[in-house]
């Protein structure tokens, strides 16, 4: 079932494949290589990659059309906050000022500033596959493995991936509760004012509440029970080893990450500059 | 001489929370090997015994411990919970709760990577484990997509991976339908067999746990131990009904009818009950038993659904074609397996849901056009668990929610607060916080504030699930006061006895469809019906059969009739008195 929101979504690929770890750290290498680069050309070495894997991973676009829509719209956001607060931010890096309109003030459209919003467009392009990926094709056991095995004590992990897995058993919750609620006149549809749709939600929280902190005693009753935190370290029961392909994947992407610093080096900075 | 597993000596416990211990002078030993039912009512202190056994009293509820308990020769006041873990294994009530995996063998292995035991050598103990459940097949299943049965299977699997010496089951029967319940009690049986495994069942749904053979009943109240004697022995004496525990139908009947019960003879099957004599006795008893069956008015229709189907989007119909009528103080019981479409069909009377085809009356009121406020005022729904319904803090404002959501003025709301309060017993605690009532008194609650609405039909899920006999008796005979009032009320339920005891008609539904709408009796009687509809033959069904009486169903509906009038005098008397 396609939910629309970020989950799971299971297929055979060499994506899907790889473990929680290798795509955690290649997630990691990843984004930082397109956070610190503004290089057109790396950017666009990179997009190509992320478009590449995605291809590979066998999930479909539609899958995921409603998370691509939502980042998209904060895409357009940032980019007229851009042009709002800082129109010339273009030309103060790029140190040129090519107006492509007459004088509005400082509102004028410079080349530099389009130059400039279309590289922190293409680093949204570049980076999306990847983060979506890594959370639509890591196993949500996998997760907690995953985050164990870079160092992150394994309490805090479990700790994510229970909290993860015990949504829908509370969105559950919430729908019983919700209708005992319409079976004592209250409405939650759009009939309703508002305002009072507003408070008639609050009275569903309360009682969400408490079944959940019951839920919580349960949960770590049974942890205790089963002899959970005892030791220091852990086993994971959905870890996989690491084999030839993990290893080829850091290794691409490590290059990936590479190529990002030997351009730093190249332009002696974080920007490539074609204006002089 | 046998090994004792678990040693009390003059054991006595303390919540800190508490004022007065909770446990008395608990003397008990089992030994290895041994199958026990520790059988007790609500607060008897059979949970905390529980807790006792399993460490999480005093590691998890901290408390004042004095005497001693040893679970294998170690004070376990000097253990750990993780030691205490590797030796007694605990199957909690199936909550989804208990599940920590998402897959089922996820879940097996969750004390094993606890132990931090490798890989290989969790793959093969989880297998194992798993085989011995017989859920080798379903290791990568997911949890939630699982039937009740099932569950239960996989949180027995989770404290088999380590290699324990007791299992111990908390209420293993309470949410699971009787077709389940009694395949949960064939299980539990082939493991200790094989496994030699010392087992202690808690549960107070008596007669399903007889099932199978046990070797001792512990039964428990008020904190103290009781009695500690064989299934046999319980059952020939009056001790049962003294405290509180639902006595076996077939057991009950025999008293009835006047047949002198002994501990030489064995109880604990209907088929193995065979004195001559009992078949006369039976015979001149039903033959003297002059029941009345009480006829409900069917004039009034007060509910009527005609050729209701319904499916969620994408998928198959989950009701189909489903039919029947409801009159104006009529009690009956909606039942069927997990799964057969029962909590569909009443959100479609409750108008959660619209009908794709088909519809439903209210009277001669056509309900297509009715909003959320105008279908609550018709019909009210109790769900299992109170806590979920409430959302104030006190108790009149608990019950004045519903009425507020509407414009009546203050005088009004508090009238009619007032008088549901005192129908429901609940008026000299009005301004009282919500959290100090007991669970049946929230159980009430949670009804009061749906009959201050004044619907004229009252749903209700599993009302009586997770209480007593005790409460159940109260809350059951609170119901059959306000139907004798003129309510028309369903019970949405799983227990057999909920529904020959109280109910005149029962609706089964199997895969969305009505299997049938017929009374208790004959549906209990019917072999076919009981095995599509996941159910399980009354053992009073097979009483008659096992004697030979001419009409067994007729046999099963006098007992229940009679059965009815002796509680009913039982309750005039209470009253009086």
């Amino acid at each position: 079932m396609s939910n629309g929101l970020l989950s799971y979504i299971e297929r055979d690929s060499i994506v899907h494949r790889l473990t929680g770890a290798t795509k955690l750290i290649c997630f990691l290498l990843w984004s930082s290589a397109v956070m610190f680069t503004y290089d057109t050309r790396v950017l666009f070495v990179i997009l190509v990659a992320s478009i590449v894997v995605f291809f590979i991973s066998k999930v479909k676009l539609k899958e995921i059309s409603f998370i691509l829509a939502f980042i998209l719209f904060f895409l357009l956001l940032n980019n007229v906050a851009i042009y709002l607060f800082a129109p010339q931010h273009g030309t103060v890096i790029y140190g040129t000022s090519h107006a492509i309109t007459g004088s509005i003030g400082r509102y004028s459209i410079t080349l530099e500033q389009l130059f400039y919003q279309f590289n922190i467009t293409l680093k949204y392009f570049a980076v999306i596959p990847p983060a979506l990926l890594f959370i639509v094709t890591t196993h949500p056991s996998e997760f907690a493995a995953s985050l164990n095995r870079i160092g992150v004590s394994y309490r805090l992990a479990y700790s994510v991936s229970i909290a993860l897995r015990y949504i829908p058993d509370i969105q559950r919750d919430f729908k019983t509760i919700a209708r005992s609620k319409q079976a004592r006149g209250v409405d939650l549809s759009s009939n309703e004012k508002l305002g009072k749709r507003f408070k008639n939600m609050i009275s569903i929280m309360f009682p969400l509440i408490f079944s959940s902190l019951d839920r919580i005693e349960t949960v770590s009753n049974t942890m205790d029970l089963r002899g959970f935190g005892k030791r220091n370290n852990r086993t994971w029961y959905s870890a996989k080893n690491f084999v030839k392909r993990d290893y080829i994947a850091i290794a691409i992407t490590f290059l990936l990450f590479a190529l990002m610093v030997v351009f730093m080096f190249i332009n002696g900075g974080r920007f490539y500059n074609p204006f002089v | 001489m046998k090994k004792p597993v678990i040693e009390f000596k003059d054991f006595c416990f303390q919540y800190n929370s508490q004022s007065k211990p909770t446990l008395h002078n608990i003397d008990l030993t089992i030994y290895e090997g041994e199958k026990v039912c520790i059988v007790g009512p609500s607060g008897s202190g059979k949970s905390t015994l529980v807790h006792c056994l399993n460490g999480l009293v005093p590691f998890a509820y901290k408390g004042n411990i004095t005497g001693s308990l040893k679970i294998l020769n170690e004070e376990s006041q000097n253990l750990d919970l993780f030691a205490i873990s590797q030796k007694v294994g605990t199957v909690l009530q199936d909550t989804d709760g208990q599940f920590l995996g998402l897959s089922v063998g996820e879940d097996i292995a969750f004390a094993l990577e606890n132990n931090a035991v490798p890989l290989p050598e969790m793959k093969e103990r989880v297998k194992q484990a798993a085989s011995l459940v017989h859920m080798s097949s379903f290791l990568n299943a997911r949890i939630p997509e699982l039937s009740g049965g099932q569950k239960q299977r996989v949180a027995l699997a989770g404290v088999l991976v380590n290699d324990i010496e007791v299992v111990l089951f908390d209420e293993p029967l309470a949410n699971l339908d009787p077709a389940s319940g009694k395949e949960a009690m064939l299980l539990i049986d082939e493991l200790q067999k094989e496994s030699k495994k010392t087992i202690i069942i808690v549960e107070h749904r008596f007669e399903d746990v007889l099932s199978q053979p046990l070797d001792r009943i512990i039964l428990m109240n008020h904190g103290r131990i009781v009695a500690n004697i064989t299934p046999n022995e319980v059952l020939a004496s009056s001790l049962l009904a003294e405290n509180w525990i639902r006595e076996p139908l077939y057991i009950k009947a025999l008293k009835y009818a006047g047949c002198e019960l002994s501990t030489d003879m064995s109880l604990t099957k209907v088929e193995n009950i065979s004195k001559p004599h009992f078949r006369e006795k039976l015979i001149h008893w039903q033959e003297n038993v002059q029941a009345v069956s009480h006829k409900v008015d069917t004039s009034e229709a007060v509910l009527s659904l005609k050729n209701i189907s319904f499916h969620y989007p994408n998928k198959e119909n989950t009701i189909s074609d489903v039919s029947f009528t409801l009159h104006k103080g009529e009690m009956i019981s909606l039942i069927g397996a997990n799964g057969a479409g029962k909590s569909t069909l009443s959100s479609l009377i409750c108008g959660f849901e619209k009908p794709s085809e088909g519809s439903i009356f209210f009277g001669n009121i056509d309900s297509k056009d009715d909003s959320i406020k105008a279908r609550a005022e018709r019909v009210g729904f109790v769900l299992q668990n109170p806590n979920h319904m409430f959302s104030e803090q006190i108790i009149f404002e608990e019950v004045a929610f519903g009425l507020k959501q509407k414009n009546i003025d203050e005088e009004e709301i508090k009238k009619r607060v007032e008088d549901t309060l005192t129908i429901c017993g609940l008026y000299p605690f009005r301004n009282w916080p919500i959290s100090a009532l007991s669970y049946g008194q929230k159980k009430r609650l949670s009804i009061a504030s749906i009959l201050v609405l004044e619907p004229s039909i009252l749903l209700l899920d599993e009302p009586t699930a997770g209480q007593d006999y005790r409460h159940t008796t109260e809350l059951m005979s609170f119901l059959e006061q306000l139907a004798r009032k003129g309510m028309s009320i369903v019970l949405i339920t799983h227990d057999m006895h909920l529904m020959t005891e109280y109910t005149d008609r029962a609706i089964v539904l199997s895969n969305g469809s009505i299997l049938a709408d017929d009374s208790p009796a004959r549906i209990l009687s019917n072999t076919d019906l009981i095995r599509t509809a996941n159910l399980k033959e009354s053992s009073l069904y097979e009483l008659a059969e096992q004697f030979n009486m001419v009409d067994s169903s007729h046999f099963v509906e006098q007992f229940i009739q009679y059965d009815r009038e002796v509680r009913a005098d039982e309750q005039r008397a209470t009253e009086l008195y």
